[in-house]
């Protein structure tokens, strides 16, 4: 027997149920993310005056704000793969995903290429409470767009086939995925002035 | 009942369709009910793993420093005793077991997993892949906890909360508790936004929200618990990792000394965090673990005494509340870390707060007996048995929940007298009185109501005879996670014979609980064959099949429901009960 509302949605709550299903895992989502941003502010109010350090001190400015644009710029080409979708451009939704998915390669090389300057010069985790939370927090934002863009190949590559058999369905997948995309977006939007300017 | 019959009667011939293989169909299955019942085994096994180490941990405090019968030859290391060390392992594994593998799974991954699906209608979960990674998630958090047992130094022994700076430096085994906890969150939440989306997306046309049987509601509720508040622990986890693996210091304050030696670490960590985040979570949990009960209790309880709730919205809208208030309060189990009074305040007033709609959920229960004619069923009996039995664990909260008088009894034998006779009298009473009740929808057959008897009874008196001496000797002062029961203290002397009248109770639990165990086997195979609705219930469930075929939907057609979930004794109708599904009185 079918599950009901896989692809259509249900009439008296208006969605259906992978994408009521996305809402609620971030619900979830939203609060480890928030535990962690309390457990930032616990950590730098308790600490005693004068001893804790500033992100301006360790990290690089200029390229969190590089990668702020490249993410924010992957966001809206999500957007754009799930509007070629419903405009019945298959062509398009592959030219937008591939852009999104590259943004997303963009970003772990540039947040790479900042972890390995700190090794370099001796900056671990270990190193203080400052960049404990700091590698923590970024290093699961990373996790985070390393999942994204699985979901984003897949739906690129093997999942795409799906267009064919059942459009609408494909479709709503693009939704969901591009959901989950956008909040990791909003997640660095927070962490990067938390960490780097404040 | 035509319902039924037709599903009989269509059973073998769909069932040609598409045979899954052996594999498909029981092991990594995605039917809602097989997976039920994997959870029900599961944590059924994990339940009784707990409880035996608490026996071992039983013999420890009534006879200290001797050498423990049976399982004695397997410590050659200390000829027999339980040491310190040890007992510690013990105690913080039989608090994580219990808690996260055996009564969460059994109470939402089981009977939520079996029965939720049946009493909305619906063919399945919304996510039956989703729904089978959660399953398995489980089972790999828990072979990573039982395994850590093997690690080097022993498994996680920092107790069930693992308060750092001591679980930060203790050894590897704490290192698989965390990782065998995320497993179990990653599973937990999961599993959650599955029974939301199938709770809100699934149910069968007519099924309003104040039609949805009680047993509904209060999954609904502990499945916005448990995706909300797992991910505070998931948090916790991660820093405390951290901590372990990658030599931060968040739960370690500067200047730290262990053994006499400053740790070598940059410090600045807060203890206290680990705390706030640990009870966030482990409050709402409170609820996770009482709320399912109260469901099951509800069903039993409408289906015995043939007739409505009583206050069933109130009940809805208590529990709905409850949900929201089990948010603000965690901080009541830290009056003691001297986070100020102004905290400690808000806390106990919000405290004093969530105990009100506990009280109007039970007092609901209470008055729906006013005038019934009992059935005194073997799950009735544990449902009557839980009212008292959930009474005097929530009433002996309040004075934890008051800052004054918790300072007294903060980490005494009263805390595990209070909150063993919510859980253990309390929800797992429920969780029996559930498995008598719907077995015989899993398998057709009804349990020995004999044998049900002969479970019972030794369990409520033996239950009692292990918690109730530890309120006495919690306000004599005796101190919780002593391994010798408090023998090296003075002030226990007066108090400690209980140890030994508690140990021989616990072990007399265990003996009580084999006519259970053999009624379970023994029923699947010779139990009474029964109809699809033995207990001449309402609710939806009993609208399918008995063992309602896997992998082919639940019921023939989707159920319309045109009436509330319990109708019992409704005037002018033929029989003292009315299905949710059918339309006129008189036709029953």
């Amino acid at each position: 027997m079918e599950i009901p509302y896989n692809v259509e949605a249900r009439p008296d709550t208006g969605v259906y149920n992978a994408k009521l299903g996305v809402w609620l895992f971030l619900a979830s989502e939203v609060m480890l993310f928030g535990a962690l941003f309390s457990s930032y502010v616990l950590l730098r109010t308790g600490a005693p005056p004068g001893t804790w350090h500033h992100g301006r001190e360790f990290l690089n400015v200029p390229l969190a704000t590089l990668n702020t644009i490249i993410l924010i710029a992957s966001s809206v080409t999500m957007v754009m793969s799930w509007a070629s979708l419903k405009l019945n451009d298959f062509r398009k939704y592959r030219m937008y995903m591939g852009f999104t998915l590259l943004a997303g390669v963009g970003f772990l090389i540039v947040k790479g290429f900042e972890y390995g300057h700190k090794f370099e010069v001796g900056l671990f985790p270990k190193s203080n409470i400052f960049l404990a939370i700091y590698f923590t927090l970024t290093g699961l934002h990373g996790l985070h767009v390393i999942g994204g863009m699985i979901v984003n190949g897949y739906l690129l590559g093997p999942g795409a086939k799906m267009w064919k058999t059942e459009p609408e369905r494909f479709t709503n997948r693009i939704e969901v995925a591009g959901l989950y995309w956008h909040f990791v977006d909003l997640v660095w939007i927070f962490l990067f002035p938390t960490l780097y300017l404040l | 009942m035509a319902l039924v019959d037709e599903r009989v009667a269509h059973g073998h011939s769909e069932s040609h369709h598409h045979e899954l293989g052996f594999w498909q169909k029981y092991v990594f299955s995605q039917d809602h009910k097989v997976i039920g019942i994997q959870y029900g085994f599961t944590s059924l096994c994990f339940l009784l793993f707990g409880f035996s180490l608490m026996m071992m941990m039983r013999w420890s405090l009534a006879y200290p420093n001797q050498p423990i019968p049976l399982v004695g030859k397997l410590l050659k290391a200390s000829g027999g005793i339980i040491a310190p060390e040890l007992y510690n392992q013990l105690g913080a594994m039989h608090g994580t077991i219990m808690v996260f593998l055996g009564i969460v799974p059994l109470a939402v991954g089981a009977f939520g997993n079996y029965v939720v699906p049946l009493q909305i209608g619906a063919p399945d979960m919304a996510f039956p892949k989703l729904n089978m990674a959660s399953y398995w998630s489980y089972f790999i958090g828990g072979v990573i906890m039982l395994s850590s047992f093997f690690a080097p130094g022993g498994a996680a022994q920092s107790g069930w909360t693992s308060y750092p700076p001591l679980s930060d430096i203790a050894p590897t085994g704490q290192t698989m508790w965390l990782f065998g906890m995320l497993f179990l969150i990653i599973s937990s939440v999961l599993g959650s936004m599955n029974f939301l989306v199938t709770i809100i997306q699934l149910r069968a046309p007519g099924l309003t929200w104040m039609r949805l049987p009680f047993f509904v509601w209060a999954q609904f509720v502990t499945s916005f618990l448990l995706l909300l508040a797992f991910p505070a622990l998931q948090a916790a986890a991660v820093l405390q990792m951290m901590d372990r693996l990658a030599g931060t210091s968040f739960f370690l304050p500067s200047g730290l000394v262990v053994s006499g030696q400053q740790l070598a670490v940059a410090g600045g960590g807060s203890p206290l965090l680990w705390q706030h985040l640990f009870w966030f979570l482990a409050h709402p949990e409170v609820y996770v673990l009482i709320l399912p009960a109260f469901g099951i209790i509800a069903e039993v309880i409408a289906n015995n005494t043939r007739k409505p709730l009583w206050g069933y919205r109130s009940m809805v809208y208590a529990v709905t509340f409850l949900g929201f208030m089990s948010f603000i309060v965690w901080a009541h189990h830290m009056f003691m870390t001297g986070m100020g009074t102004v905290m400690s305040t808000f806390f106990q007033t919000t405290t004093m707060i969530i105990s009100i709609p506990s009280v109007i959920v039970l007092t609901a229960l209470i008055i729906s007996l006013w005038g019934a004619s009992i059935r005194y069923t073997v799950p009735m009996l544990f449902a009557l048995a839980f009212l008292p039995m959930f009474a005097i664990g929530g009433l002996t909260g309040l004075p934890l929940g008051l800052a004054p008088s918790d300072i007294h009894l903060h980490d005494t034998y009263y805390v595990i007298g209070h909150f063993h006779y919510v859980v253990a009298p309390g929800t797992i009473f429920a969780m029996f009185a559930g498995i008598y009740y719907w077995f015989p929808k899993i398998t057709g057959r009804m349990m020995s109501s004999k044998l049900g008897q002969l479970h019972f009874w030794p369990s409520f008196l033996f239950i009692n005879g292990i918690f109730m001496p530890m309120f006495i000797q919690g306000l004599a002062g005796v101190q919780r996670r002593l391994y010798d029961g408090g023998a090296s203290y003075s002030h226990a002397q007066p108090v400690l014979h209980w140890n030994v009248f508690m140990s021989i109770s616990a072990w007399c639990l265990a003996l009580s609980q084999i006519p259970f165990i053999i009624n379970l086997f023994w029923s699947i195979r010779k139990g009474q064959k029964v109809g699809a609705n033995p207990w001449e219930a309402t609710t939806l469930e009993w609208a399918a099949a008995p063992s309602p075929p896997i992998a082919h939907g639940n019921f023939p057609e989707v159920p319309t429901v045109v009436r509330g979930p319990y109708d019992y004794s409704l005037p002018g109708a033929s029989q003292d009960f009315v299905p949710q599904h059918q339309p006129q009185p008189q036709e029953a």
